[in-house]
């Protein structure tokens, strides 16, 4: 089954791709641009292609070559249509001319998963041929090109990020999130490294909370407590924060996947579905602006939104890959649910890819109510390497291997476990 | 200035607040007290002092009862109350309830006893009874002439003590086009004889939400504009989602992260361009509120004469013990606090009477000042945040209860929201809660008694709570961090013990 599942969710990077450039559209939906942190998915599903026979090593090799030598020479600079600028690049891409697409942001995280993806390649491809080779050399310059210290904007901590508009966003890191992955891949950078006091400033506004009788570090959506996760090897690993808990990054999503089970089973708005293998409440698509009578009152439906627990936002939408997404943390609770979701659903998967959302409560074609149109990148990136995290631990053992990696983390005040 | 006086509870509100043909005092001697704001901490200052035996005179530029209880507190809650019992109606099949067809909006009803609640609660703060209470009440503008003299009305008092109680006033944003289109504030909102059918919330603090929402349920479209990118940024990320979660339901909507960068009128209503980022564009309103801060009334008392240093919007410069830079003045209140609350107000004035008459040592850094934004549900927070004490490398534990697991928000239909209660870590020591419910301005006050009082949660966890309430969520947090003291070792002795 998962490899069924692993492998469908693969196929979307052979089937969304730009061969010429590398890029991958954000969704499958006509017209959608590339997403740059889809590219980054998209470059670490290449090795579990080539390990699972999915795809020759030679094609591998090609498409993520032509992806590297893209993003090396493509533009870099202030003009409203380049590429990018001071080595991060816009989040959304044109498909055709590689060009910024929708006025989209200069995104330092979306960048950080696109790293993430290059600095995999760069580990996974250590063959001496002169293809191989050049991936190394591409991967190096792009990740000592991004100027991560300019992406503080003269503050403490990384911006989210910038537009030539209007300048630096407003918004800062607030709260745990997904930005682990950025701070670690910042702190670890060649060139222009963030400083060491950055993170000890954002795990400043992190929220340890006993919520159902479970402690954990909080934030709602639990992509947030996989994204990172999808790279780094968190098992046995401490910050500071982690010290003072005597936990790690690893457990707390074990422990997140454990209050958005209760939390389903609660069901305090009543929707329809939820229960002890039916939950997933994370970043996905959803029905839109909808209102929803039930029997609590009415509720209102989101688009594509951070659905999160216990606190919100929660309008009955769940997104499936986040179940698969959390197989390496709690195995026994994530495989249930999915199979609970192919018996009670099965009219939610086509040829076994996963949708971004689903929603039981309001009407649809079948059981699962409304679903989700077409598939979603990041979705199917995340299902392809946490599979694989939980089948082989490829990804992890990858980037335990990247310097970068290791020296981020230690600098983030990281210590123990693989790191020793 | 004074208001126009229209209705008959108008008339007995300005009656109570500034009674017409009234004759000041003369003055004679010196007072051992000088109050100048007669507003809630003023007036609390010079009533306690009074009671006390001290000659104290009190100048009230305008109304007394301050801010709060002529264009306040108690006007926006009256408004506040009528908006919830709408919005009942609107949901009553939750309760399982129906009603039956329109439920029209007289919005001339609804201002109407927001007047009335005004003239009842107005005798209470009257300039009558301050006089009955012993104090030499004086109207008309305030200003120092030396380091311990201050004119009023033509007289010079002279003082032992002063104390400066002059409140703040709504700041109004210096946007082009606004000031000629015309504008409503806190003070003239509660005038309005008729419900706008679109009106623009210019700042989304704690008094722009209440407003919006309640205007909102009267049946206002109502846009929220503010230029901070987070909704409620001083309060905890969750208690904002769940009132933006609520406000949307109600229909307001929110726009943040934008600017209103100019006002026109057209077609006799008022144009508002706005900018988020890079993006321009305008809404059409009847009419603009503006509630994004206030700023301190220091303006006319001539305190250089005084010597008391002061900067143009935080007010007066006061030390630990609320002292002015002339060790005879002392200052309590808005115009010298970051947190502007009636109870703050009230808090501070005590303490600085205390220390000014008394020879106290109370420091404004140790009092414990809760404070409550009255929307639906209501957000209440007393002692410090989570990123505060982690600042401060305090370790902390968050117990969090869920108002859908507390038996009694369910059976109300009162279920959105939390108790947090921050604690020290390795203690029981409250440091801090955070409480987003339908009641949690009346549930946040025994978790102040707490902290005031050094209870600590084991305390809480053994004090019997009647059931069902609402405030029994604090209750089971407390219940949390006993269960949490259960580590395995000591479940293995239990273990043991019961095995023997």
């Amino acid at each position: 089954m998962l490899d069924r599942f692993q492998c469908a969710a693969f196929g979307y990077f052979l089937d969304h791709v730009d061969q010429r450039t590398g890029l991958v559209a954000d969704t499958s939906r006509p017209g959608s641009p590339a997403s740059i942190a889809v590219v980054g998915f998209a470059l670490s599903c290449y090795p579990v292609g080539v390990e699972r026979g999915w795809m020759e090593r030679a094609d591998a090799v090609a498409r993520t070559l032509a992806t590297l030598r893209f993003f090396c020479d493509s533009p870099q600079s202030d003009a409203v249509d380049a590429t990018g600028f001071k080595g991060f690049y816009y989040h959304f891409l044109d498909m055709e001319t590689g060009r910024r697409a929708w006025k989209s942001e200069l995104s330092l995280i979306d960048t950080t998963l696109l790293l993430a993806g290059v600095l995999t390649a760069q580990s996974y491809f250590d063959r001496d041929t002169p293809d191989e080779i050049e991936i190394r050399d591409c991967a190096g310059a792009i990740y000592h090109r991004i100027d991560w210290q300019w992406a503080q904007g003269k503050g403490t901590t990384a911006r989210h990020g910038w537009k030539p508009e209007s300048g630096f966003l407003h918004y800062g890191w607030e709260g745990y999130s997904e930005a682990t992955l950025l701070y670690v891949l910042g702190l670890g950078s060649p060139s222009y490294p963030l400083p060491a006091d950055s993170f000890g400033a954002w795990t400043a506004t992190y929220q340890w909370e006993n919520i159902y009788d479970v402690e954990y570090l909080y934030a709602g959506p639990l992509f947030v407590h996989h994204f990172s996760q999808a790279w780094i090897d968190f098992r046995g690993i401490r910050d500071d924060f982690m010290r003072e808990k005597d936990s790690d990054y690893f457990e707390n999503t074990r422990r997140a996947i454990l209050v958005q089970r209760d939390y389903a089973q609660r069901n305090p708005h009543e929707f329809k579905g939820y229960g002890q293998d039916c939950w997933g409440f994370s970043a996905n698509d959803g029905p839109g602006r909808r209102v929803m009578s039930l029997a609590g009152g009415r509720r209102h439906t989101f688009g594509y939104a951070a659905r999160g627990v216990p606190f919100g936002p929660d309008d009955g939408t769940l997104s499936p890959s986040a179940i698969l997404a959390s197989l390496p943390f709690a195995p026994r609770m994530s495989l249930s649910a999915i199979r609970h979701l192919c018996r009670h659903y099965p009219n939610l998967m086509r040829d076994w890819r996963l949708p971004s959302g689903f929603n039981p409560t309001l009407a649809g074609d079948g059981p699962a109510g409304w679903i989700s149109e077409g598939y979603f990148g990041l979705d199917q990136g995340i299902v392809v390497l946490m599979i694989e995290n939980y089948r082989s631990g490829l990804i992890w053992r990858l980037m335990r291997g990247c310097g970068a990696v290791a020296s981020g983390l230690r600098r983030a005040g990281f210590t123990g476990g693989w790191l020793s | 200035m004074s208001k126009p006086v229209f209705s008959r509870e108008e008339r007995a509100v300005a009656a109570n607040a500034h009674p017409p043909g009234w004759r000041n005092p003369k003055a004679a001697g010196r007072y051992d007290l000088v109050v100048i704001g007669a507003g809630p901490g003023g007036a609390t200052a010079a009533r306690e002092a009074a009671a006390l035996g001290a000659r104290v005179a009190l100048i009230e530029r305008d109304r007394v009862g301050g801010h709060c209880l002529n264009d306040g507190c108690v006007s926006s809650k009256a408004l506040i109350r009528t908006a919830r019992f709408y919005a009942e109606m609107r949901d009553a099949e939750i309760l399982g309830g129906q009603v039956q067809g329109d439920h029209p909006i007289d919005f001339a009803a609804i201002m109407a006893r927001m007047k009335r609640v005004q003239m009842r609660l107005s005798g209470a703060y009257s300039a009558q009874r301050l006089s009955e209470a012993g104090i030499d009440l004086y109207f008309g503008a305030a200003a120092f002439c030396g380091s311990d003299t201050v004119s009023v009305a033509g007289e010079v008092l002279r003082f032992s003590k002063a104390l400066i109680a002059t409140g703040a006033r709504v700041m109004t944003p210096a946007i082009p086009g606004l000031a000629e289109a015309g504008y409503l504030t806190n003070q003239t909102i509660f005038n309005l004889t008729e419900c706008p059918r679109r009106l623009l919330v210019v700042g989304g603090g704690p008094l722009g939400c209440e407003l919006a929402q309640a205007f909102c349920r009267f049946g206002a479209h109502v846009i929220i504009a503010q230029d901070n990118p987070t909704f409620l940024p001083k309060e905890e990320r969750d208690a904002a989602q769940i009132l933006s979660d609520s406000m949307a339901h109600d229909g307001v909507e929110i726009h943040l992260n934008t600017e209103v960068v100019a006002v026109r009128v057209e077609g006799g209503r008022k144009c508002v361009d706005l900018v988020s980022e890079d993006d321009r564009f305008s809404v059409l309103v009847d009419d603009i509120a503006v509630g994004a801060g206030r700023m301190a009334n220091v303006e006319g008392l001539n305190l250089e004469a005084a010597g008391v240093e002061y900067e143009a919007g935080t007010g007066v410069r006061v030390d630990d013990f609320l002292r002015t830079s002339n060790p005879r003045i002392f200052a309590a209140g808005d115009v010298c606090l970051e947190h502007k609350f009636t109870h703050a107000a009230e808090a501070s004035a005590r303490l600085a009477l205390g220390n000014a008459l008394f020879l106290g040592h109370q420091r404004l850094s140790a009092l414990v000042i809760p404070w409550c934004t009255y929307t639906d549900p209501e957000i209440a927070h007393v002692g410090v945040y989570v990123q505060e004490a982690r600042e401060q490398a305090i370790p902390v534990r968050t117990f969090t209860i869920l108002m859908h697991d507390v038996d009694r928000a369910v059976t109300d239909g009162e279920d959105a929201g939390f108790v947090k209660i921050h604690v020290r870590a390795g203690s029981d020591q409250i440091l801090g809660a955070t409480i987003v419910a339908r009641h949690a301005g009346e549930m946040i006050n025994g978790l102040s008694l707490a902290i005031t009082s050094g209870i600590g949660l084991e305390a809480l966890a053994r004090v019997i709570h009647t059931y069902p309430t609402q405030a029994e969520a604090i209750k089971l947090a407390a219940e949390a961090y006993q269960r949490s003291r259960l580590t395995p070792r000591l479940k293995a002795i239990a273990a043991r013990w019961l095995a023997r």
